[in-house]
């Protein structure tokens, strides 16, 4: 009953593929979110997005994944309108899913239809689980031994397995590392070569940004590199992590971006409105996604002065 | 007495907010238990450290957050960490209770936020566990609020996402869950249910106003036994539902 690994950890593999991949040299990399798509997202790729829908997620990323039509994508599910957008436009296989839901507004109708009409495959997790399964790639070691998920369902429809700790004969889950073909980051700010810093809770967005092969930010400011040298400590992902950045200014619309602007709620309510039957969710899909060229694109439909009534009042 | 119009959640939220006490560290779920984080807040423990799983630690909770990653998890907090700190830190049994709920509960509190009917083919997809299943394994208690309705009391959970006293007395134990912990409490719109310490199975402990065990039994789909000396609930008071829709909820999100 056991849910096979959509991800194998392969952590040798791992280590290798960063040796030979990640430039260590002091590169610019901001490039358009056409750009970052086209070259670091693959069909077939496993890919997460930090933090969630409506938190801090990049998607205006996503976005242009669905623009571009990626597909068999298997997915790190903790999420809500970033998931909903990528099962809808048909490019989602199978899902590490944790939660998939709008909490105060209820149930993702998306998920609803794949799932009761039995198209997904899925694995189950609990939120923990998947960032320490994140955490164990970005370890460098293959699984990291927790004490949640045991004895519930959860478990048994997930990959953990129960061992035995040779220490003290404890019952632990072993979660398997990780390792993300593409993650997916949304920042406060960059500079050019990737040195990112947060503002704000961090989710697990460190522990994404280590554990994923390819990796895209997308920055709500592009900063001097001086202003990062400033104050080293903020930078919660070096460089040397990263292969795009891509200039993002409400990168999370229609949720927010902690400090900088809130949810748009006129505009998440018409989207559960919308995402409630699948001919709305498809003229959404065309409205806002299909019928935009790019972000900046996007930005305009919404409107400038609507993006400015969001602004964080401080 | 007056009668005073309330709703379910509203009761909810006071029979959970009057469970908060003192400088305690309480894990919150989205929902209902921000409610009674709030109005605890206000009105019963100004102390209360509210902890958020995507890192929030002690909000003042000025503003009633929607989601459990928000910004509003972090107002004026103490600190904004990450997802994997706050799980670690219950792990560690730093967070004494967790707040949760779900679409049904068995008789010895185990939950399901995951799929109604056959996994495979559901007739409702939930969500899934999110946060839920660490708040169950790794407080010390939890306190399980639910709307009472027969189809949500059952015999057996069609998805067990996050463990009660799972198959008894000692299922915690054998899956290897840490000692001294599991639900202590089920709040519901009807009553309070304990648990039975030999079995481990929900006790009816508390009656809320206007209930009688009769209510109970018609609403709940399995049987329980009953505290010797059944104590009643308090209504909602003034203040609270005064501080509830004017300041805490005054949209009516979680309250309706």
């Amino acid at each position: 009953m056991a849910a096979p690994l959509l991800q194998p950890p392969d952590i040798e593999g791992f280590r290798r593929w960063l040796r030979r991949h990640k430039n260590r040299d002091l590169t610019p990399k901001l490039m358009t979110e056409r750009e970052a798509v086209r070259r670091f997202v693959r069909d077939g790729d496993y890919v997460g997005f930090e933090l969630y829908g409506t938190v801090r997620c990049p998607l205006s990323v996503v976005r242009e994944i669905v623009r571009q039509g990626k597909k068999r994508l298997r997915l790190a599910g903790q999420g809500l309108i970033d998931v909903d957008l990528l099962v809808a436009a048909g490019l989602v296989e199978a899902m590490d899913l944790t939660y998939v839901g709008y909490e105060a507004y209820g149930l993702s109708a998306v998920l609803r239809r794949a799932c009761e009409a039995g198209g997904l495959r899925l694995a189950e997790w609990s939120n923990g689980a998947l960032a320490w399964r994140m955490k164990a790639a970005a370890m460098g070691v293959p699984f990291l031994p927790a004490r949640s998920m045991l004895g519930t369902d959860t478990f048994r429809r997930s990959a953990a397995k129960r061992i035995r700790d040779p220490f003290t004969g404890m019952t632990l889950a072993a979660l398997p590392a990780l390792i993300l073909d593409c993650g997916v980051v949304h920042v406060h700010r960059a500079d050019v070569y990737g040195n990112c810093q947060l503002d704000g809770i961090t989710g697990f967005a460190l522990e994404m940004a280590r554990a994923s092969k390819r990796l895209i930010i997308s920055a709500e400011e592009i900063v001097d590199t001086d202003e990062i040298r400033r104050k080293p400590e903020k930078t919660a992902i070096p460089f040397y992590l990263v292969d795009a950045v891509v200039h993002a200014p409400f990168g999370s619309h229609p949720g927010e971006t902690c400090y900088l602007y809130e949810r748009d709620e006129p505009h998440i309510r018409d989207y559960l409105k919308a995402a409630a039957t699948e001919e709305g969710m498809k003229s959404y899909l065309k409205r806002w996604i299909h019928s935009a060229r790019d972000h900046r694109d996007y930005l305009k439909m919404v409107g400038r002065e609507r993006l400015e009534r969001l602004r964080t009042k401080r | 007495m007056s009668r005073v119009q309330y709703s379910a959640a509203e009761m909810l939220a006071c029979l959970a907010a009057r469970q908060m006490k003192g400088r305690t560290t309480v894990f919150i779920g989205t929902g209902v238990p921000m409610l009674a984080a709030a109005l605890a807040k206000r009105l019963y423990a100004p102390e209360l450290l509210p902890v958020f799983e995507f890192g929030g630690i002690g909000s003042t909770l000025d503003r009633l957050p929607l989601g459990v990653g928000e910004s509003r998890t972090f107002d004026r907090a103490f600190a904004a960490l990450g997802l994997c700190d706050v799980m670690e830190t219950a792990q560690r049994g730093l967070i004494e209770e967790g707040f949760l709920g779900g679409a049904q509960i068995d008789p010895f509190g185990n939950l399901n936020t995951t799929a109604i009917g056959r996994y495979r083919r559901p007739s409702v997809r939930l969500p899934g566990s999110g946060g839920g299943n660490e708040v169950a394994s790794l407080c010390w208690s939890t306190i399980i609020l639910m709307r009472h309705e027969r189809k949500r009391f059952v015999p057996r959970v069609d998805f067990l996402t996050s463990p009660g006293y799972l198959g008894g007395p000692h299922g915690r134990r054998r899956a290897g869950l840490p000692e001294d912990t599991g639900p202590r409490l089920v709040i519901t719109d009807l009553c309070f249910f304990d648990f039975e310490p030999n079995s481990k199975r929900l006790r009816l402990a508390a009656l809320n106003p206007g209930v009688g065990v009769e209510d109970v039994e018609r609403e709940t789909g399995f049987p329980f036994c009953v505290a010797a000396r059944l104590a009643r609930n308090a209504p909602p008071t003034p203040r609270e539902l005064r501080l509830l829709r004017r300041q805490i909820d005054p949209g009516g999100v979680f309250r309706r």
